[in-house]
């Protein structure tokens, strides 16, 4: 029953995750082919020569899933303690960016942001942008489209554990003197911090990897790990390279969760 | 912040009465202002649909025109897109469903060996990078010089949408109540009419949400799909190269005919679930 799933994903998933491993240890070109040579400079190369695009992939994802959850911790908390029964309609409202073709929706932001545009003239009036100011083509742009594109993800999972969340532990804490401000920093907010943590995680990490939002509304400045990795395999063919900047990324991606574990707690993660 | 809400508890006048009024409402208002925000590129999306540009560049407004959706079809390659992405999306929900609802049944009914590291395996595609999954995807195809084109798609679609089955499956099974089962045994029901008869139709309504959740991951795919396409295009992929030179206004055209399906399908589904709770 359980084989013919676990056979395809061990097939298609597992064992070419080991055939990148073998890949990144190859060195060659690609016109006299590439040989197993326990090529470990790979990894030193992609760190040296890439650092700024780890470090900028880290931030744009870090940034925009922060940006995320404070945006939609209040919506989230509306929706499961206001939403009465129009519950299930705001949450297909959460999820109906998610309907539209995720290109789209990021080229939708493309016109939205675009120079001329109404919101660039606004901000060009109201001085926040110089007269020759852009959005388009700015780190601003790239981690607006990555918030924008994950939010669902976000929402989601605060609203689940939110929504769970007993209301007599709050009413509780109001008859023990606690103010509004107080029972919900004592009481919904650390009973809520599961819903953070999934949140958290679903959001940063394949914003960590994209490179959608980076090509179409940023520059080349803007570029983050994910472009490299997909013009090295796909343009440049550069296979090991590309290799080793994947398992890098995942590296500095599990480096990141693990620190991030720490910080709110372990029983957060598993639990 | 604090100080004020004290004052509120023990002064209930009218100050406080305002300060509760407003602090309500804000809440709402933000979350109004928030969905106006999440909405605003589906907006843009379905207005563009109807413009008239005047140049290749589907980016200022024109003029309304119903000729995109007209001849929707009147740019090369993208009616052969929208099919190639059907038709993986099809098959691909079909078979990731089966393998997963077998998955889930399999993990939920019984303990076994190794039943840890498939909860693993299950959780870890969901949890890597998709540029990671078409790259390593990508290696392997190349290094077993397999052709690019539709099998390599299919493999990779299905592959990333069985975990999504399983826990979509799982999460109903876990409350189920295995008693039916036992009382159809009872009355002389074998396993197998008991399955069909008793368990399929209660597990039903999560079989076929992973169907449609697979359907909407698979046909709105692109980083796998673009690793492992060679020289097939499916629709996000035709999106990326119109991108490069100006999307034609027939993109917005097919993608708010997709939102438009998947959104009336979904408030169906809702409004009956709405209707169903007054009523109960």
């Amino acid at each position: 029953m359980l084989a013919p799933g676990v056979v395809w994903l061990s097939v298609f998933f597992l064992v070419p995750l080991g055939f990148l491993a073998y890949q990144s240890l190859q060195s060659g070109s690609i016109d006299f082919g590439y040989a197993f040579t326990w090529a470990w400079g790979n990894y030193w190369d992609a760190i040296r020569n890439y650092q700024s695009h780890f470090v900028r992939s880290l931030e744009y994802a870090g940034i925009a899933t922060a940006v995320a959850l404070l945006v939609s911790y209040p919506v989230a908390y509306w929706i499961a303690f206001r939403g009465g029964r129009w519950k299930n309609l705001l949450l297909l409202f959460i999820v109906a960016p998610f309907f539209v073709t995720y290109l789209i929706r990021t080229l939708a932001w493309q016109t939205i942001l675009a120079d001329h545009g109404t919101v660039v003239n606004v901000l060009r009036h109201l001085h926040i942008l110089g007269a020759d100011g852009r959005l388009l083509a700015t780190s601003t742009a790239v981690v607006a489209g990555i918030t924008y594109n994950f939010l669902p993800f976000m929402a989601l999972p605060l609203y689940v554990s939110l929504e769970q969340i007993d209301h007599q532990l709050i009413e509780a804490a109001h008859d023990l003197y606690a103010s509004k401000w107080k029972a919900f920093l004592r009481v919904t907010l650390p009973l809520s911090l599961p819903g953070v943590v999934a949140g958290t995680l679903l959001t940063f990490i394949p914003a960590a990897g994209d490179f959608i939002n980076a090509q179409l509304l940023g520059s080349p400045k803007n570029h983050m790990i994910g472009n490299v990795i997909q013009s090295k395999f796909l343009e440049l063919t550069d296979y090991p390279a590309a290799a080793s900047m994947s398992f890098v990324l995942m590296a500095a991606i599990l480096i990141a969760v693990l620190a991030y574990a720490r910080a709110v707690g372990t029983e957060q993660l598993t639990g | 912040m604090s100080a004020t809400a004290v004052a509120v508890r023990y002064h209930p006048g009218a100050l406080g009465m305002a300060w509760a009024f407003v602090r309500h409402h804000v809440l709402t208002v933000y979350s109004l202002l928030f969905f106006v925000y999440l909405m605003l590129p589906i907006a843009i999306v379905i207005v563009f649909s109807f413009n008239h540009p005047a140049t290749k560049f589907n980016y200022t407004w024109q003029g309304f025109t119903w000729d995109n959706w007209r001849y929707w079809d009147g740019v090369p390659g993208l009616r052969s897109a929208i099919f190639l992405s059907l038709e993986i999306a099809l098959l691909a929900s079909l078979i990731a469903t089966v393998l997963g609802t077998l998955i889930a049944l399999a993990l939920v009914r019984y303990r076994f060996r190794g039943r840890g590291s498939t909860n693993i395996l299950i959780f870890l595609p969901l949890s890597t990078p998709e540029i990671v999954l078409g790259a390593s995807l990508l290696t392997l195809f190349l290094n077993l010089n397999v052709a690019f084109g539709f099998w390599t798609i299919l493999i990779a679609h299905i592959m990333f949408c069985i975990s999504f089955a399983v826990v979509t499956v799982k999460a109903r099974l876990v409350g189920f109540d295995r008693h039916l089962e036992e009382a159809a045994m009872d009355l002389g029901a074998n396993e197998w009419t008991t399955f069909v008869k008793v368990t399929l139709p209660l597990i039903a309504p999560a079989i076929l949400a992973a169907l449609l959740l697979c359907f909407a991951i698979s046909i709105d795919d692109f980083v796998v799909t673009y690793f492992n396409s060679g020289s097939q295009i499916t629709f996000p992929l035709f999106v990326w190269g119109a991108a490069r030179v100006g999307a034609p206004p027939q993109v917005n055209v097919i993608g708010t005919a997709i939102f438009a399906v998947a959104v009336i399908g979904m408030l169906v589904n809702v409004l009956i679930q709405m209707r169903r709770t007054r009523t109960a």
